[in-house]
This record gives structure tokens, sequence and C-alpha cells, in this order.
């Protein structure tokens, strides 16, 4: 196989033979690497892809603020009120609105990587669509959390 | 076989496999919960403690609380070993991850706890 050479936009020109050697000994020195990221394009799938990762560390950090309002929402009475009555002032209402975006966004994603895993749309035509249609479905998501919080 | 020593399962496979075994039990909950709110007539205090009330209700919550955290581990851990490493930041790569991973881990478990107490005491 040596000699047999090919290009990719990320990474530049390499060799199969340099390929090959990744599962030998010298892993470190074989392996194509490119650390800008902004150097490379960015399909559709790629920002969905990114934008996966971004929404769920964005849930991971606000898990104690949904713990919080889940545990002072389920303690009385008064305590439903007050997780009502937070939602109410502008600001809290948009981080409201933002998690749940980023939640809905994660959820949907997240189905597609599950048909995708059963290995429906793997093709890049189908891929691009589902992509998109991860965008679309969002929007209309955001859309409608925008008009049930406002 | 290369395994790692921060992953949930030390196993790819297995990480993957709990990745997508709690993403459909989250997904299950969430759906519960919203049908719960939605479908309620008149919705309230009442209403909501409700929901969560039953024992069936709290075990489901618990393995969703469960599910939550594996799942957050799972994800932080991918998100930090492509990240924070060597490559993207020299030397001090690998002690940057593991302390970050360490913070993580004990929020996650902070959140274990927390989450478990909320929902196993919501009856």
């Amino acid at each position: 196989m040596t000699g047999n050479r090919f290009v990719t936009q990320a990474f530049g020109e390499y060799t199969l033979a340099g390929f090959a050697n990744c599962s030998a000994k010298n892993v470190k020195t074989a392996r194509p690497v490119n650390l800008d990221l902004f150097s490379i394009k960015w399909p559709v799938t790629a920002l969905v892809s990114i934008a996966h990762r971004i929404s769920g560390v964005l849930l991971f950090l606000a898990m104690p603020l949904l713990l919080y309002l889940f545990e002072l929402s389920l303690s009385s009475e008064a305590g439903f009120r007050r997780a009502g009555a937070m939602l109410a002032s502008p600001m809290p209402r948009l981080v409201g609105w933002l998690l749940a975006v980023a939640l809905l966004y994660h959820l949907i994603a997240g189905c597609r990587h599950l048909l995708m895993d059963m290995g429906f749309g793997e093709t890049w035509r189908a891929g691009k669509a589902g992509a998109q249609a991860v965008i679309a479905i969002s929007v209309l998501g955001a859309i409608l959390a925008g008009m049930l919080l406002w | 076989m290369v395994t790692n020593a921060t992953s949930l399962g030390r196993s790819g496979l297995f990480d993957w496999l709990v990745q997508r075994f709690s993403a459909l039990v989250l997904l299950a909950w969430i759906a519960w919960v919203s049908i719960g709110v939605i479908a309620a007539a008149e919705f309230g205090y009442p209403q909501w403690r409700a929901l969560f009330a039953a024992v069936p209700m709290q075990i489901f919550s618990l393995i969703a609380v469960l599910s939550l955290c594996a799942h957050a581990w799972v994800g932080v851990w991918t998100v930090t070993t492509d990240y924070l490493n060597e490559a993207h930041l020299g030397k001090a790569g690998t002690a940057i991850r593991l302390l970050t991973q360490i913070a993580c881990l004990l929020l996650t478990l902070s959140c274990l706890i927390w989450g478990a107490r909320i929902f196993w005491g919501s009856g």
C-alpha cells in the first residue's frame, strides 16, 4: 500500500503506510494532527455535532440549578409558588428559556444519533438532511418554548 | 487492549451502551413528566406533587437520576479527553484534564445524592 496517497481537507496529505503504522508501534508520530479547528470547513453535520456537545456541557453545569428547582417546587405549596415566581422575572426567564432550548436540542440531536446507530440516515445526503431537520425542529421548539414562557 | 483509567466502564463499548441506554431512560422520564403536566386539567402544587408521589414513579425517578449522572459522566469524559489533553494544552494538559475531571466527578456525585434525596423522599 506504500505510495497510495490521499488528501483530506482537515489533515492535508498523508500516506496509508503512515496510517497502518498507527496500529503498530509509533502511534504518536504517524497520526495526522490538525489542532486549528477554525482552519477546517464546518459542514452542517459538524455544526449539529459541536452544538450537541455545547448543549450537553451547558446542561451538565445547570444540573444543580434544575435539582434546586425540583426540590423547591416539590417541598411545599409556598415553594412551588416561589419556583414559579422565579421564572416571572426577565433574566431568570431568559436563563430558563436557554436551558429549555439546550435540553430540547440535546434530545432531538440525541434521537438522530440513536437513529443513525440503528443504521438510518448514514449516507452523506441523509446525514446532511437529518442535521438540517434537527436544526429546523429545534428552532420550532425554541419558538414554542418562548411562547409558553412569555 | 488499551483501557482508560477515567472512563466509566474502562471500555469504549460499555460506555457507548451506557450512553444510549441512559438516553432512552431520560427520554422516557422527560416524556412522562411532560405528559403529566400537559394532560392535567388543572395544574398546581397538588398535581405536581402527586406526579412524583407514587412508589413506581419514585423508582422511575431514581433510575432517571442514576441515568442522568452516568450519561453526564460519559459525556464529560468524552469532551474533556478530546480537548483537555497534551496535544492542545502542552505539558500541563494531563494535569488540567484530571483536575477538571475530579471537579466534574464531585459535581456529578453530589447531584446523584441530592437527586436521590429529592425524588426518593417525594412521597
